[in-house]
């Protein structure tokens, strides 16, 4: 692994960098080489892009605060529009230079302003000419703000005249992020995704003191064998991990195996884990509840997730209404009569039929279908008689409250309404039995 | 062009003729450059130094034409006599700062040059009052007057409105990069080289040696050629030669051949394979049956419910390897892939309609997911032989 080195830093800062950032070296010394010495100008702005949680944000930060360069760190989300965005670099310069406390409030609403007083604020601080970082994270915000945001941004070193380059980082790649009339291209760098030896060697890195260092080591090697094929981004990994380390080590604690016993951990460990992909994981159920489940051992039954069938509980009527609804909204019309009826004709497959065969109506989506088509299906679907009482309309109309059925079209319709069903087959399947 | 522009401008301010003239060319043909180098050249005239008042204006910045006058207030430090006047009209407004002006100790009035930087976002403000006032005054020869736009749009004259248009004397310098493959190699190696005044002479000569080794390499010129053909823009050529210089340390003085190598791989790789490249095994399989899917329809717009169903043929048919995942699971792993913008759904979601149901397009290419797939880490061998198979078994 090379060292980093750089003649402007002193060694001892850059040895604390390497360690805070691993398996990031390369990246960090290409920044420094392209970020130079303190008073150097650099590139007028810099695209860095790369996988969720490959480390972008944490690099950026690590490596300004450990080398004490002056910058502003702001995130497109959270300030969502141009005015909290400009205002908010404004106010941290004002907390970057040593002098003045932060007391007045700055307003600024157009980018004109920005420039003007982004001026005053650089040329009145002991900044010696150092270059101002201006760090922006989530850019693909940016897109959305006004049109000239962007674009300005990428010229802010031409635009105001001073030592100041921005930053931008994305998930995105810059092909999506071009307008129209094209722009100052910036440098485009990619910070690779975790190769698996990468992720081992990093998730290794956070293990308890109790534990050792291997014991640890051969629970990641589980974790990932059951996880890495679906998801690689380090911040889920790192959270199951925490979540499910403690009932990893209940049979060390309870004293049945010690810590090489593998087979044993791994038969005890495997069916959490297969339950934690389909809950936790899916963030059905939070890690509270988790952690309480894992407390409790035993049987832990059926887990009531966030989109469980079984906390809907519908009347009787309700429930055949529903289910009429979903035949209505997924069986063509012309098959009613073959379904519905007692004594039904032969259907003839026209060739038109044939042709769309492929393409059943469980891909495309529901269809929407008239009320009365939906009471005809539900008379014939209910055993006893069924009286088209008030009751049962109103019935329909709780169920398009609950956004189980919806409207479609307006409510000035002259042919009746039409609805269509918006629940999925397994829904209906619970709810059937 | 620029002793054309030279003349224009010695006109208006010696002369007190007044002008307009737009200049027109590609990004990074050096608009920007020019004018400065004209205008450099100018100040050194000592009466134009002493009269001559500039106004820069920038599309970007100035987006409304309320701020484009306050901002022209404030360029030629005439806030104290505006103070807290309310004007009528845009017009009015501009005749009254131009009349300030006049009044100053001069006798006649100075001239002033406006400056308009991306011209062509001036043109899409509101009714183009200020473009209209700005020529109008440049017509009307009360004060000499030069306007210069600069813009990188080839038809800004057709955005221009009627009376905006017959004011304006159409005069255009045209910037086009018309230079050969000679010449840029020969400002490459001017770019590179260190100038005859540089501090170390034995390092300088050694240097410029190096670098006229540099541009006779075959290998060199074959990345030159290709950059050139790509654009002949002499931005991109500073980005590489940027990026290649990097690499020049105390301890490796000289710039090499695998230097620029390793830069222009670096600017010329797909970044949207570098995406799919750390993509997960699940959401390189949904990738890969959305391709198929596009195969089969003719690139007709899918939802997340077909490439499901493509998904579950492939495991109960083909795989050994991959796990039959819960339904729940693999939309997550879809709904990451809309978060990429590798998948983008055809019409904003509205909260009616489903999340499965959704019509999306897949924003890759075959060729673009079949050469990622063959670089793709561990690559399942079932999945790639899924991804190369023809759909015979449909």
């Amino acid at each position: 692994m090379p060292n980093l080195e750089h003649p402007a830093y002193p060694a001892a800062t850059l040895l604390r960098l390497e360690s805070m950032v691993p398996c990031r070296e390369s990246q960090v010394s290409m920044l420094l080489s392209i970020f130079g010495e303190r008073q150097q100008f650099t590139f007028p702005s810099i695209f860095i892009y790369g996988h969720t949680s490959s480390g972008k944000t944490y690099v950026m930060q690590t490596l300004l605060n450990t080398l004490q360069l002056p910058h502003v760190f702001v995130n497109c989300v959270e300030h969502f529009t141009s005015r909290l965005l400009l205002e908010e670099i404004l106010i941290q310069l004002q907390t970057c230079s040593s002098e003045t406390a932060p007391t007045s409030r700055v307003l600024c609403d157009t980018f004109n302003d920005f420039v003007r007083l982004f001026k005053q604020a650089v040329t009145s601080q002991d900044l010696q000419d150092q270059t101002v970082y201006i760090v922006l994270d989530r850019a693909e915000q940016l897109r959305e703000m006004e049109a000239n945001i962007l674009p300005a941004f990428l010229r802010l070193q031409e635009l105001t005249d001073r030592n100041v380059t921005v930053v931008l980082l994305s998930e995105i790649v810059w092909e999506l992020f071009r307008p129209s009339t094209g722009c100052f291209e910036p440098l485009t760098l990619y910070f690779p995704d975790y190769s698996i030896g990468h992720l081992q060697k990093i998730l290794s890195n956070n293990h308890p003191p109790e534990y050792s260092a291997d014991f640890y080591a051969a629970y990641i090697n589980i974790l990932l064998g059951v996880f890495y094929m679906v998801c690689r981004d380090l911040k889920e990994l790192q959270h199951l991990a925490a979540l499910n380390f403690s009932k990893y080590c209940e049979p060390v604690v309870r004293g049945e195996a010690n810590e090489r016993d593998t087979r044993k951990l791994w038969k005890n460990i495997e069916p959490h884990l297969k339950k934690a992909m389909q809950t936790v994981y899916l963030r059905e159920i939070s890690s509270s509840q988790w952690e309480r489940l894992q407390q409790d051992d035993g049987d832990p039954g059926q887990l009531k997730g966030l989109s469980a069938h079984a906390h809907v509980e519908l009347p009787y009527y309700s429930k055949f209404l529903l289910i009429a609804a979903y035949l209505a909204s997924y069986n063509p019309v012309r098959t009613d009569k073959r379904f519905f009826l007692k004594h039904h004709g032969k259907i003839k497959k026209t060739n038109f039929m044939k042709k769309h065969e492929k393409t059943s109506n469980h891909l495309l989506g529901p269809k929407p279908f008239p009320l009365d088509r939906l009471l005809a299906i539900l008379y014939s679907i209910v055993d006893n008689r069924v009286a088209p009482t008030a009751n049962i309309f109103s019935q329909i109309s709780s169920l398009v409250t609950l956004q189980l059925l919806s409207m479609v079209g307006h409510n000035d319709q002259l042919d009746g309404p039409r609805y269509k069903c918006t629940v999925s087959l397994d829904f209906i399947r619970a709810i059937a039995r | 062009q620029c002793r054309h522009l030279l003349e224009l401008l010695k006109r208006t301010t010696l002369h007190g003729e007044s002008n307009s003239a737009l200049i027109i060319g590609p990004r990074g043909s050096g608009k920007t450059t020019l004018l400065n180098h004209v205008l450099k050249e100018l100040m050194e005239i000592k009466q134009v130094r002493e009269n001559l008042l500039k106004v820069h204006l920038n599309g970007l910045l100035q987006t409304n034409d309320k701020v484009a006058l306050k901002e022209i207030t404030r360029q030629l430090h005439l806030e104290n006599v505006v103070g807290d006047k309310v004007f009528g009209s845009f017009a009015e407004n501009l005749v009254f700062l131009l009349e300030a002006l006049r009044k100053g100790d001069r006798t006649s009035s100075c001239p002033v040059l406006f400056v308009l930087d991306e011209f062509d976002l001036f043109v899409h403000h509101k009714n183009q009052t200020l473009l209209y006032n700005l020529f109008d005054i440049s017509q009307s020869a009360q004060t000499p007057v030069t306007v210069i736009g600069l813009t990188c749009r080839q038809d800004v004259l057709e955005l221009l409105e009627k009376r905006v248009k017959s004011r304006f004397s159409h005069r255009q310098i045209y910037l086009m990069n018309s230079f050969d493959f000679k010449q840029y190699i020969k400002i490459f190696k001017e770019q590179l080289s260190l100038p005859a005044d540089f501090l170390d002479e034995s390092f300088a000569q050694k240097w410029n040696t190096n670098v006229q080794h540099l541009s006779e390499d075959k290998t060199v010129q074959d990345l030159l050629q290709n950059l050139f053909h790509c654009s002949k823009d002499l931005r991109s050529l500073h980005l590489l030669l940027m990026l290649a210089l990097r690499k020049v340390t105390v301890q490796h003085p000289v710039l090499a051949v695998a230097d620029l190598l390793e830069a222009s791989k670096q600017r010329s790789g797909d970044s949207r394979a570098n995406i799919v490249h750390g993509l997960s095994v699940l959401e390189t399989c949904l990738i890969i049956a959305m391709k198929h899917l596009n195969d089969v329809y003719e690139g007709e717009p899918f939802n997340f419910q077909m490439v499901y169903n493509e998904f579950q043929k492939f495991i109960q048919r083909k795989a050994h390897c991959m796990y039959n995942f819960e339904k729940p699971v693999v939309m997550k792993a879809f709904e990451h892939l809309l978060q990429l913008e590798l998948v983008k759904p055809v019409e904003r979601p509205t909260i009616r309609a489903q999340r499965e149901y959704l019509l999306m397009r897949l924003l890759l290419d075959s060729n673009q997911i079949m050469d990622a797939l063959q670089a793709y880490p561990n690559c399942p061998t079932d999945v790639k032989q899924w991804a190369t198979s023809s759909l015979s078994w449909l």
